[in-house]
């Protein structure tokens, strides 16, 4: 027991500026980002000028990757439910209320149809790793990827199309889609590009 | 601010002649802090902040059309452009020339290529667009007056009509640059139409200096 008192000093800091600023970065990041959506593969979408941003509901992506792989997805889950029982139907195969409840969660399709039982009844993770694997046939001979569309397009007339494939795919496989979407006279779509650098484009001479 | 000066209950300390108890709600803001932290930590990972750009292009239908339903675009203003592949593109003006593979011209994605001959064939109505953006910035016509004549100008009688080709070695860059040059040089008019043999001859025939024609003569 000494004798000395040594003052105490606090050492509190006061984080009450510091939570300011944090519920400020948190309340931008909140309001102006939106949620990275899983995707089986990573497309780096070339650029360009174009600075349309593309409507947020009501889309059905189409997702090509170099390989020529072609995947969908659609943004609400009653298109889902509505265009696999179509399919389903075109096809003759009748999925089950636990495998449409599969189906619906799923961000991201694209096995053939023959192979759609199989999957749903998959966990989710192996799904991910399998989906690699897959993507819709879009060929002459089995041409499911225009089934999908088209029984994606009769239960939602306002449906935009929307083609997301990365910048190195050959132009063979872009033209392959582009040729079934013709066929199903879908002639209005949309590219995804990212936004180019606006400094070369503003060189045009005056 | 977040402290509280309370003039009731028993405080620890006593300040001067007040015999009043005085106490100091401190309220720890570091968990909250941390809390936010985690939070924005989480946003900035699983959240992308540019939203992606589209281009919305309409591709011609694949029914067939009798003569008189198809338009019939003028060869002083048809402009085709095949894209292939090794990032080079070719283009002629009118109706090819089998014969002379000069006709058929290499060019590049770059401002002094493809754009800058575009912009030369489609001059007036670059300038007028020009025009009236400056209008525009001065406030003199409104947003959408100056939207309905820009698609007039575009489409008007004279301006350059766009038929572009890609081959299958082409890739989908190409073809979003060449569709970039497009709105870029202010063409109204343009297409992607599918490639032809007669387009692949022209390729070939341009590669091998005009051999190939020769060859096809004989």
């Amino acid at each position: 027991m000494s004798k000395v008192k040594v003052a105490r000093k606090s050492t509190r800091i006061d984080m009450t500026a510091m939570s300011d600023v944090t519920v400020l970065l948190l309340t931008f990041f909140m309001l102006t980002s939106t949620f990275v959506k899983k995707e089986p593969i990573t497309v780096k979408t070339p650029g360009s000028v174009s600075e349309i941003k593309i409507p947020e509901t009501n889309i059905l992506q189409i997702l090509i990757d170099p390989k020529g792989k072609v995947f969908m997805s659609l943004d609400k889950q009653a298109d889902m439910v509505n265009a696999l029982e179509s399919v389903g139907k075109e096809y003759g195969i009748t999925f089950s209320p636990e495998e449409i409840q599969k189906f619906k969660v799923l961000k991201t399709f694209g096995v053939p149809i023959k192979n759609m039982k199989q999957f749903l009844s998959m966990k989710a993770e192996e799904q991910d790793k399998i989906l690699l694997n897959y993507g819709i046939p879009n060929d002459s001979t089995d041409n499911q990827f225009k089934v999908w569309i088209k029984n994606a397009r009769i239960n939602n007339r306002d449906l935009r199309i929307a083609i997301k494939a990365d910048q190195s795919t050959p132009y063979k496989v872009i033209k392959n889609v582009m040729n079934s979407l013709q066929d199903l006279n879908e002639n209005r779509y949309n590219l995804i590009t990212s936004l180019k650098n606006q400094s070369s484009a503003k060189k045009i001479k005056q | 601010m977040a402290e509280i000066q309370s003039k009731e209950g028993s405080g620890k300390k006593k300040k001067g002649g007040s015999k009043q108890k005085k106490i100091s709600v401190h309220v720890d803001f570091t968990p909250m802090v941390d809390m936010n932290m985690l939070l924005i930590t989480f946003f900035m990972l699983c959240t992308s902040l540019s939203k992606p750009q589209t281009m919305e292009i309409s591709m011609p239908t694949n029914k067939e059309t009798t003569e008189e339903q198809q338009t019939k675009v003028k060869a002083s203003e048809a402009i085709t452009v095949l894209l292939t592949g090794g990032d080079s593109i070719f283009y002629y003006e009118g109706q090819p020339n089998y014969k002379d593979y000069t006709s058929l011209k290499l060019t590049s994605y770059g401002p002094d290529g493809l754009r800058a001959y575009l912009l030369k064939r489609n001059i007036d109505v670059v300038d007028k667009i020009n025009e009236l953006k400056k209008k525009k910035e001065d406030l003199m016509i409104s947003e959408n007056d100056y939207r309905d004549e820009v698609s007039k100008l575009k489409n008007s009688k004279g301006t350059p009509t766009v038929v572009i080709k890609a081959t299958d070695s082409a890739n989908y860059k190409n073809l979003i640059d060449a569709l970039d040059e497009m709105s870029i040089c202010n063409i109204g008019k343009y297409a992607i139409v599918k490639i032809d043999k007669a387009d692949n001859f022209l390729i070939n025939n341009r590669e091998s200096k005009g051999a190939y024609s020769t060859k096809f003569a004989n």
